[in-house]
């Protein structure tokens, strides 16, 4: 394998690890805290909960972005 | 059979591995922002698959593309592959045909035949467009090597590149003199009718409502074989459209009850690392290749909607 797929690939994997982590850990707490809110919430404010979905995944959009953009720019040293 | 770590999400009532969820984004993110599709002919039968019912696949599956498309999208302005006066344009009809889309959904629901008919559709409609992309980008491809061997490796540069079979049709398509014309620089289409535009996004809301995600599989075709936008733009431009157009999708969907913003969620963990990966790998293929790589994933949809269809059961 060349040294530069070598290295790419290397930092691709250390990318992947770290961001795994994050992830576990901060979709449980999701999980954990908005699960029961969500249903409740799904059941008796219909339209406040498809309000409150697309936030969620709009913001989790823009974190995950920065994050990613972050990561890459960590371990590779420069801007993708 | 109970799926691995099994969790439950009770707005669905679905019982789904989080790691089945993660690793379907992850990977539907890298053909979203490779493809500039929503990847929902995977992402919708992956949901099906697993035992959601048809509508609430196609309502989460859409909340998923929202927060997908946020990223890949970005990515692809920062590479110069999105042309916001056609992205803006395209919104409109794109909203409408989503609503459409949306209420016939409804109806099959009150009719109780939404997962058959749904299935039945969606294999036709990926079949079709697997059929059509194989045939036409091949033959862009062989008219290219044919032209190649005639200027003697004379042509050269992007445009170059990215032609289709079908200038004859998106020539026509842009001399419809049809009141408001306007001109897209970025997409270097001189003038076309607002109303070519309305129209193609219209059909791709249409589908994007009825069989969930943003229906980048038929978007994206047309708007390079039929407005004539090169492909890398059609791209980038499919998923800045999209991010407007699903989250009206979404939200759509999810005062009809057909959301699980839980499933989308973590389905979205996977998929924001994905589309940054597919987005960089676009610099690397021309457009038709870009095009007939994306054959075989409308099938991988079909394959996975016939095999839940005929057995009944769960992956």
């Amino acid at each position: 394998m060349k040294p530069e797929t070598r290295r790419t690939l290397v930092s691709f994997l250390i990318e992947l690890v770290v961001y795994t982590i994050g992830i576990v850990v901060y979709f449980f707490l999701v999980l954990h805290f908005l699960a029961d809110w969500l249903e409740h919430l799904s059941k008796e404010n219909i339209k406040l909960y498809a309000i409150v979905a697309i936030t969620l995944i709009l913001g989790q959009a823009v974190i995950l972005e920065w994050v990613t953009t972050f990561l890459f720019r960590l371990l590779r040293g420069r801007s993708e | 059979m109970t799926p691995l770590l099994a969790m439950h999400f009770p707005i669905s009532g679905t019982d789904i591995s989080p790691i089945y969820l993660v690793v379907t984004g992850f990977l539907i993110g890298i053909l979203g922002g490779f493809f500039g599709v929503g990847g929902s002919f995977i992402a919708g039968p992956a949901l099906r698959a697993i035992g959601m019912h048809w509508n609430f696949a196609v309502g989460t599956d859409l909340a998923h593309i929202v927060g997908k498309s946020v990223v890949a999208a970005k990515r692809h302005r920062a590479l110069g592959n999105v042309d916001l006066r056609l992205g803006l344009i395209m919104a409109a009809g794109t909203i409408l045909g989503a609503e459409c889309g949306a209420q016939l959904i409804q109806y099959l629901k009150r009719q109780g035949n939404v997962d058959f008919v749904v299935s039945i559709v969606s294999i036709v409609i990926y079949s079709s467009i697997s059929l059509f992309m194989v045939w036409e980008s091949s033959r862009t491809v062989r008219s290219q090597k044919k032209n190649r061997a005639k200027t003697d490796g004379a042509q050269k540069g992007r445009h170059a590149k990215d032609e289709s079979s079908f200038a004859g049709l998106t020539k026509a398509m842009q001399r419809i003199p049809l009141w408001p014309v306007v001109s897209l620089p970025t997409s270097g289409v001189k003038a076309i009718s607002v109303w070519v535009i309305i129209i193609v996004s219209f059909i791709g809301g249409l589908f994007s409502g009825f069989l969930g995600g943003g229906a980048g599989y038929i978007r994206m075709p047309m708007m390079v074989y039929i407005l004539g936008i090169p492909t890398h733009l059609a791209v980038g431009t499919d998923l800045f459209e999209i991010i407007i157009s699903a989250s009206y999708g979404t939200f759509s969907h999810a005062i009809k009850g057909n959301v699980d913003i839980l499933v989308a969620l973590v389905m979205h963990t996977g998929a924001a690392i994905g589309a940054q990966i597919g987005a960089i790998l676009t610099q690397y293929f021309a457009g038709p290749k870009i095009r007939l790589l994306f054959v075989p994933l409308p099938l991988v949809g079909v394959a996975i909607v016939t095999y839940t269809l005929i057995t009944g059961h769960k992956l």
